[in-house]
């Protein structure tokens, strides 16, 4: 069927005005520079080769980026948010920060998480040392903005502690007890526990010198420390056995220890692009919707009983190839990725909402520049 | 850190400590883009280091120039991609409030309209 368009254009045709060199780039290599194929052998065309004069100038292709086109171009759609989970599209923007942003936001944001762990009584059957990996372990709903870091040699204090106090005992002839986090009390006083030297001096020291409660601090004030979650397990408890310690939480980044990452995972993944070679019609359409396990294809009824296959949720894909192992299949199917559209998802721990992890992330990668360009 | 010469300095490599693939690959990608560098690269020496070396060479400016400006226009970029973040959420969070409050007074108009009949007497 020929286009009014293609006629219009056929009419006004005429081979002398073409220009003697084409202008852009032939369609074959801008395919190359913004899709990553995958055929059934390996993925192909990976490399991003974004760089000042990647393709031959003379076609009148300039390839470096430049920072207007970036502004124009880049887009961001929020797919969606919770308080926990985020899902969201970054549109025009290289690996290389979609990247970076994974990087900082599992390791180099901060969190606070319990680090110290002072035993004083544990007949459970956990043992100190795996019963403090598990303290550890707990998300803490803390804004970490509002902390300092403890650096060594530091005395531990209102602004880059929290203590909270766990003591709990099952009672004889009850049934076992379960120790949840709910059962972590906040001291916004700091540690209770004595050091055992001082003797003759006036005030008894304990493990932290707080200078005044932390909830006389605005931040504080109605909104008390806890856990993000309060049905964790942290142990069982035995008729007659007993915990009774003190954990001390400080500010961290999860490069020293993965327990300080806010974030559980923070993945990305190019936009799959599944383009269909002609018409998929009856039977093969129906075998092509049958093969996919995530129903990216469906099938469209064009009358007098005939079918035709149609890509109905291309989202979906998950590039498995189980399309391109069928031997007829192969040859209608092409499966690929938008190089530049990246489907960004962020699962925060709780102590943060995703969108500001996310918003602290870019600050960070921000921060480093600033730093470099100071030094040198 | 700059390691260049005296001579020329449209040659250098940069040491960065503490730094890693986070920032070097994305100061890489911004170098790469300006049309005075040849050449832009990156390197960790050894992973037990925490340092990366950044190797610029340029047609003729000086590389420490063309290196700073590249962190400056990262720093831009990492300006405007937060400024859209922002702006993609509070829409979104906006959208998600009106829709949350007409499903609300549906709701509320249904109950309305169980409510005046009478299903007992039926």
């Amino acid at each position: 069927m020929v286009t009014k368009a293609e006629k219009q254009f056929a009419k006004n045709f005429n081979i002398d005005d073409l220009p003697d060199v084409p202008t852009g780039l032939p369609p074959h290599l801008k395919a190359q520079q913004t899709r990553v194929v995958s055929n059934n052998n390996a993925p192909l065309h990976t490399a991003s080769a974004i760089y000042s004069g990647s393709y031959v100038s003379s076609l009148g292709v300039d390839d470096s980026v430049k920072l207007e086109n970036f502004y124009e171009n880049f887009k961001v759609d929020v797919i969606s948010l919770t308080k926990t989970d985020m899902e969201f599209d970054m549109i025009g923007i290289d690996a290389a920060f979609a990247n970076a942003f994974r990087r900082i936001l599992i390791a180099e944001l901060p969190s606070m998480v319990i680090e110290k762990v002072l035993i004083a009584y544990n007949t459970s059957v956990i043992i100190d040392e795996v019963l403090a990996h598990r303290m550890g372990l707990i998300p803490i709903a803390a804004d970490p903005r509002l902390f300092e870091y403890l650096s060594e040699g530091d005395q531990a204090n209102e602004k880059n502690t929290i203590v909270f106090k766990l003591h709990v005992k099952c009672p004889k002839n009850r049934p076992r007890l379960k120790v949840l986090t709910s059962d972590l009390k906040w001291l916004p006083n700091g540690s209770e526990f004595l050091r055992e030297s001082g003797g003759s001096t006036s005030k008894p020291k304990t493990y932290t010198s707080f200078s005044c409660s932390q909830d006389s601090l605005p931040e504080f004030a109605n909104n008390p420390i806890t856990p993000c979650d309060l049905d964790i397990l942290i142990a069982k408890l035995a008729p007659g056995q007993e915990i009774e310690l003190e954990a001390h939480a400080v500010k961290g980044i999860g490069k020293t220890h993965a327990k300080w990452s806010p974030v559980g995972t923070a993945w990305y993944r190019m936009h799959p692009e599944v383009v269909l070679r002609g018409e998929v019609e009856d039977e093969l359409a129906e075998r092509l919707v049958k093969v996919c396990p995530q129903n990216v294809f469906d099938i469209e009824d064009m009358g007098k009983g005939r079918k035709r296959a149609t890509v109905a949720q291309p989202r979906k894909c998950t590039l498995c190839q189980e399309c391109v192992r069928d031997d007829d299949l192969v040859e209608r199917v092409d499966l690929g990725s938008v190089r530049n559209h990246f489907i960004f998802n962020i699962e925060s721990t709780g102590s943060l909402p995703p969108d500001v992890l996310f918003t602290e992330a870019v600050k960070i990668l921000e921060a480093k520049c600033e730093t470099v360009v100071a030094d040198c | 850190m700059e390691h260049g010469s005296f001579t020329n300095d449209s040659h250098a490599s940069f040491t960065l400590s503490e730094e890693d693939h986070t920032l070097a690959n994305a100061v890489r990608f911004v170098l790469n883009q300006d049309p005075r560098v040849t050449v832009a690269a990156y390197t960790i020496p050894h992973p037990s280091l925490e340092q990366v070396n950044i190797r610029v060479q340029t047609t003729g400016d000086p590389a420490r120039e063309v290196f700073k400006d590249a962190c400056q226009e990262l720093m831009q970029i990492n300006r405007h991609v937060r400024s859209v973040f922002d702006k993609a959420v509070t829409e979104y969070k906006a959208a998600k409030k009106l829709k949350e409050e007409a499903e609300e007074e549906e709701l509320k108009r249904q109950r309305d309209l169980f409510g005046s009949m009478d299903i007992e007497s039926n």
